[in-house]
C-alpha cells in the first residue's frame, strides 16, 4: 500500500476511534469492518477488482465527519422531479426537506440501525468503511401486492466552508411479494466529499424494483456506492445508473437472482470529461434456472477522462437456461480519453446463452456530414449524435418523470462541455 | 444562382478530380450532369456541399454571388443549398421527424426566420409524405434505418420537399430505384420547379431524365465539362454512350 493510502486508512480508522461511541446498533459488526478494513486498507490498483480506478487522491484529502448541523443558505437544489421525497443532506435525513408517502414503510437507519446480511465487508473495503462509519440512512419496506409508486432519494452534499467532509449512508430497500417501486437516486452536492452509500435490496417473488440513479456529484467530489441485491423469483430489479460527476466514482453492484425467472437489468451511462473516472462494475450471479440478465453500459469520454467497466456474470450449475446479455459501448471524444473494459463469464451450467461484446469507436465522420448539410451547426450536429448514442441505455428508463430529468442532466452535461471547448 | 469558375480540387493524398469545371445554373432551370464513373459527378456534390477530405486547388464556386467555398456545411444548407446523397446516413438513435424538425428550425434560425412547432411541423410533413407515397410511421422510425433502398431516397426527396432550398443536388437519386419509385422522387421534383428553384442533377442514365426535363445537359470527363447541350445531348448519350464524346475531347 502506498503511504498515502495507508494514511488515508489510518485516518478512517482514527475516525472510526472517536465516532463508535456516538454510532448507532451493532457495535460488533462496525468493529469488524474496522479490523477488515485495517486488514485490506484502501484498495489500490494492485487489488484485482481496483486495477483500473486508483483511490489515491480520495486518500489525499484530510476528509473530517459531517457536521451534524448544516446552516441553511448553502444547499444545492434539488433536481426537478415531482414525487414524495426523502431528502439526506451529509448523509442524514432531513425530515423538514422530505415529504414521505403512506404506501410504503419508511424508517432511518438512525432509529433502525441494522447492516443486513447481503453485504460483504469482509471482501469490499469500501463496504467496511461505510459499515464502520454509517449513521444514517433510507429503512424502505414495501407490502405485499402494493404499488408504492416513486420515492426520490435524494443526497446533498452542503458546502461548508471549504471542509471536506465523508457520509456513508447505509440504506435497506424491501419489497415483498408482488410489491412494486420506483426509486429515484440523485446525488448532487458542491465542493469536496466523499459520498460512500451502501444499498442492501431485496426483492421477493414477482416484485419489481425500478432503481434510477443520477450520479451529477460535484467535481471535486468522491463517490463509492455499492449495491447488493437479491431477486426471488420472476421478480425484476430494474437498475439504470447515470454518471456525470465526481472526479473518482464507482458504482460497484452486486446481484443475485436466487429464484426461477427472474430477471435484472443493470444498465449505465456515463459522460466524463477533464480527468474524471467513472467506474461501473457489476457482479451478476444466477443462481436458479431460467433467469435473465441484461447490461448495457454507454460511455461518452471527452478530454482525458476514463471510463471503466468490469462486468461479471457467474452462472451457477443449477442455472440452467439462463439467458446473459452484456454489451460495453464507448464514445472516445478525444485522443486522450480512455476506456477499460473488462467483461468476465464463469459458466458451470452447460444449457446457458451469455453473449458480451464491446465497442469503442468516435463520432461518425459521415454522420456528421449528413447532418451539417441539412444545416444543423456542428455543436448541434455533434450532441444529437451523442444522444443518439445513448438512446438504447435511456430508452430502458421507462419512468416518465426521470426520464425527463436524465435528458435535462444530459444537456448539461454537453453545454458544460460545449462552453469549456469554446 | 450557381456560377463555378475552373474549379479543380484533389483528394488529400494529391489525386486530381476535378480539373477546371465551368458551369452556371441560373436561377429556375434544372441542368443534368452526366458521366461517366469515376468522371469527378459525385465529387463535384461533395465539394459544393462542403464535406471534409477534398482540397480545392483553383477556381471559385458562387452562390447568389457569395462565396460557397468559403462556408460551412450548414451555413451552405441555411443559404439554400440542398444535397441529396447518393447513399443517404443511417443515423440509429436519431428519429425522422425530429431529424427534420431541427434541420428545419436550425435553418429557420440561421435566417431569423420564425421556427414551427412540432405540431405545425408534424402537419406540413404528413402532407408532404402523402405526396411522396410514404407511409406514416416512416416518421417515427430512426433516420434511415432499415429502410429499402427506395425509402431512403425518397426520405432524401421528402427532406427536399421540407427545406425548400433553392438550389438542390441530386446525386444519383435515380440509383436503386424502380420504375414507380423513380417517378415519385422524379414529381418531388417537378413540384419544386418554378422561378426560385434549380437543381443539378447528377445521373449515368438518360432514364431519370425523362420524367425530370433538363434545361441543359453537360458531359463531366476527367473532372471537366465536355460538352453541354439542350435535352437532347443525354439522348445522343444514350445511343452513342460516353466513349465517342470522350475520344474527341481527348
Amino acid at each position: 500500500m502506498s503511504a498515502a493510502l495507508r494514511t488515508g486508512t489510518e485516518s478512517f480508522l482514527a475516525r472510526f476511534e472517536g465516532l463508535r461511541a456516538r454510532l448507532p446498533g451493532d457495535l460488533v459488526a462496525r468493529q469488524a469492518a474496522a479490523e477488515a478494513f485495517r486488514s485490506a486498507g484502501l484498495p489500490t490498483v494492485r487489488d484485482e477488482a481496483w486495477k483500473y480506478t486508483s483511490l489515491r487522491p480520495l486518500a489525499d484529502n484530510d476528509f473530517r465527519e459531517a457536521l451534524t448541523s448544516v446552516e441553511g443558505g448553502s444547499l444545492p437544489k434539488i433536481p426537478a422531479i415531482e414525487g414524495p421525497r426523502a431528502v439526506f443532506v451529509d448523509g442524514r435525513l432531513r425530515e423538514d426537506l422530505s415529504s414521505l408517502p403512506d404506501t410504503l414503510h419508511f424508517t432511518r437507519f438512525a432509529n433502525d440501525p441494522s447492516f443486513g446480511t447481503l453485504s460483504r465487508p469482509d471482501q469490499q473495503p469500501v463496504v467496511a468503511l461505510n459499515t464502520m462509519l454509517a449513521e444514517d440512512g433510507a429503512v424502505i419496506s414495501v407490502a405485499e401486492g402494493v404499488d408504492a409508486g416513486t420515492l426520490v432519494l435524494v443526497s446533498l452534499a452542503a458546502e461548508t466552508e471549504g471542509r471536506s467532509v465523508t457520509f456513508h449512508p447505509r440504506h435497506t430497500i424491501r419489497l415483498a411479494e408482488g410489491a412494486k417501486l420506483t426509486v429515484v437516486e440523485l446525488s448532487v452536492g458542491r465542493g469536496r466529499y466523499l459520498h460512500n452509500p451502501v444499498f442492501s435490496i431485496e426483492v421477493a417473488s414477482d416484485a419489481t424494483l425500478t432503481h434510477i440513479r443520477l450520479q451529477n456529484e460535484a467535481m471535486e467530489a468522491f463517490h463509492l456506492a455499492t449495491i447488493y441485491a437479491t431477486v426471488q423469483s420472476r421478480g425484476f430489479y430494474d437498475a439504470f445508473t447515470l454518471t456525470l460527476g465526481g472526479q473518482v466514482s464507482r458504482a460497484e453492484f452486486h446481484a443475485r437472482l436466487v429464484g426461477p425467472n427472474a430477471t435484472v437489468h443493470l444498465n449505465a451511462a456515463q459522460l466524463l470529461g477533464g480527468k474524471q473516472v467513472g467506474d461501473v462494475t457489476t457482479v451478476v450471479v444466477h443462481d436458479a434456472p431460467n433467469c435473465a440478465s441484461r447490461q448495457t453500459v454507454k460511455n461518452v469520454l471527452t478530454d482525458k477522462a476514463r471510463g471503466v467497466f468490469q462486468g461479471r456474470i457467474e452462472v451457477e450449475r443449477i442455472a440452467q437456461k439462463t439467458d446473459g446479455y452484456q454489451m460495453s459501448q464507448a464514445l472516445l471524444l478525444s485522443p486522450d480519453a480512455e476506456i477499460d473494459c473488462k467483461p468476465e463469464l464463469q459458466i458451470y451450467a452447460d444449457d446457458v446463452k451469455c453473449s458480451h461484446g464491446a465497442t469503442i469507436g468516435e463520432l461518425d465522420d459521415d454522420q456528421l456530414f449528413y447532418l451539417r448539410a441539412r444545416g444543423i451547426p456542428e455543436q448541434e450536429a455533434r450532441s444529437i449524435l451523442i444522444r443518439a448514442f445513448l438512446d438504447d441505455a435511456l430508452q430502458s428508463v421507462s419512468h416518465e418523470g426521470a426520464h425527463a430529468l436524465l435528458e435535462q442532466a444530459i444537456d448539461g452535461w454537453w453545454q458544460r462541455q460545449s462552453a469549456s471547448a469554446a | 444562382m450557381l456560377e463555378i469558375k475552373q474549379l479543380s480540387a484533389s483528394l488529400e493524398d494529391g489525386k486530381v478530380i476535378l480539373n477546371g469545371v465551368d458551369l452556371t445554373v441560373p436561377s429556375g432551370e434544372i441542368h443534368a450532369i452526366m458521366g461517366p464513373n469515376g468522371s469527378g459527378k459525385s465529387t463535384l456534390s461533395y465539394v459544393l456541399s462542403g464535406r471534409d477530405g477534398y482540397e480545392v486547388t483553383g477556381g471559385s464556386a458562387t452562390f447568389e454571388g457569395k462565396d460557397l467555398l468559403d462556408m460551412e456545411p450548414e451555413e451552405r444548407a441555411a443559404a439554400g443549398l440542398f444535397l441529396a446523397f447518393q447513399y443517404p446516413v443511417e443515423l440509429p438513435g436519431v428519429g425522422n421527424a425530429n431529424f427534420l424538425r431541427t434541420a428545419f428550425n436550425a435553418q429557420a434560425r440561421a435566417r431569423g426566420e420564425p421556427e414551427l412547432d412540432a405540431v405545425k411541423f408534424l402537419r406540413a410533413a404528413r402532407e408532404a409524405m402523402k405526396r411522396l407515397a410514404m407511409p406514416d410511421d416512416m416518421l417515427k422510425r430512426n433516420v434511415n434505418v432499415g429502410f429499402s433502398g427506395g425509402e431512403k431516397k425518397r426520405n432524401e426527396v421528402l427532406q427536399m420537399a421540407m427545406l425548400k432550398p433553392k438550389l438542390a443536388i441530386l446525386d444519383e437519386t435515380d440509383s436503386g430505384l424502380d420504375i414507380d419509385a423513380l417517378k415519385i422522387v422524379a414529381d418531388g421534383v417537378n413540384a419544386l420547379r418554378g422561378p426560385g428553384f434549380s437543381a443539378l442533377v447528377i445521373t449515368h442514365y438518360q432514364r431519370l431524365l425523362d420524367y425530370i426535363v433538363p434545361d441543359r445537359v453537360h458531359v463531366l470527363s476527367a473532372g471537366r465539362i465536355i460538352r453541354s447541350g439542350g435535352p437532347e445531348l443525354a439522348k445522343e448519350l444514350e445511343a452513342t454512350g460516353y466513349a465517342p464524346m470522350v475520344a474527341d475531347a481527348a
